[in-house]
């Protein structure tokens, strides 16, 4: 549960070492980083509607061919890879409620859970663009599946022939996947940042704008995915 | 309330997954689109604090999220609009044996 910005606290004559110039107090500093933090999250939204877009084209005029590649994708690791991701979101938004708190050992802990399951994410991603990678599925032109990956394909698929424009549909994934991929490893830095901060002790009631502003940021890459799990692995 | 929306987000991804295991033909796009936003929206609204934030940032975001939409619909009219002329192209290029 989020309680409101501690106003005034830090200001005055003992003001916090962590207050900018330009700001009054710790409270206007809050406010403004994170109207800050939103914009650029709405910017955010914006640069991944041109990939969303780009999937609705290309699934508005080729539903079948959309059909027939998802059965290249195991959506068991899909489905743990969400899981993974909620679970980190869960953490960050633990990160927040520590800080606020001033519970020290809770935000250590919950960034460095963050982090891990960050890790975890990014593991399993590897697992499966290598895995497609070997079996000759690259994106665009370069997208010639190996016979041992169509033969382990579901018999209703194998009975199919190949589509002429599979890569077109990995283009699609790999691009999209591969720049949420990149948000992730973002999201690893700055948790490692945070994690170094904390363990320094300068978080605390007073002062958590940046445990907040990376969580609300880790929040816009989990929704992300929690869109790209369904129309890539589900349907 | 942070165990609950995490809870809630995971029986969410569950049933999405049980959706697409049903054959629901061409509602399954719009079920696992309807879940993915149910379950954005509660990510939002509680992980991200939206729901007990200034209401300026729901604005931010809502707006965002607004005109990406009509930057889809205008795209998808317009792509629509030469679909024909474009699969006429590719058969007669076919059919020149390119």
């Amino acid at each position: 549960m989020a309680t409101p910005a501690p106003r005034r606290e830090a200001a005055g004559a003992h003001g916090s070492p962590f207050l900018a110039v330009q700001f009054e107090d710790m409270g206007a500093q809050l406010a403004t980083g994170k109207l800050g933090i939103w914009l650029f999250l709405a910017s955010e939204v914006l640069f991944f509607s041109g990939l969303f877009l780009a999937y609705a084209v290309y699934r508005a005029h080729h539903p079948e061919l959309f059909r027939y590649a998802s059965l290249f994708l195991d959506w068991r690791l899909g489905a743990a890879n969400t899981a993974v991701l909620i679970s980190s979101s869960l953490s960050a938004a633990w990160s927040v409620r520590s800080a606020q708190l001033g519970d020290r050992r809770g935000l250590s802990l919950s960034l460095a859970v963050t982090l891990a399951l960050a890790a975890a994410f990014m593991v399993v991603k590897a697992f499966e663009y290598g895995h497609k990678l070997h079996n000759g599925v690259g994106w665009g032109t370069s997208c010639h599946p190996s016979p041992e990956l169509i033969a382990s394909l579901p018999a209703a698929a194998r009975a199919l022939a190949i589509p002429e424009h599979l890569g077109t549909f990995f283009s699609v994934y790999y691009l999209m996947t591969g720049l949420h991929g990149i948000h992730v490893v973002v999201g690893m830095g700055l948790y490692a940042w945070l994690l170094v901060r904390a363990r320094r002790g300068d978080f605390g009631p007073g002062y958590y704008g940046p445990v907040d502003g990376v969580a609300l940021y880790w929040h816009l890459v989990d929704m992300i995915w929690i869109f790209l799990f369904p129309l890539f692995y589900l349907i | 309330m942070l165990l609950g929306t995490a809870a809630a987000l995971l029986s969410l991804t569950a049933l999405t997954v049980a959706a697409a295991r049903v054959n629901l033909g061409a509602a399954s796009v719009a079920v696992a689109l309807a879940i993915a936003a149910v379950k954005a929206s509660l990510v939002a609204l509680f992980f991200m604090h939206l729901k007990y934030e200034h209401r300026f940032h729901v604005v931010v975001l809502a707006g965002a999220v607004l005109f990406a939409v009509l930057f889809g619909t205008f795209v998808l009219f317009d792509t629509a609009q030469y679909q024909p002329d474009l699969r006429a192209r590719q058969a007669a290029e076919r059919a020149r044996g390119r």
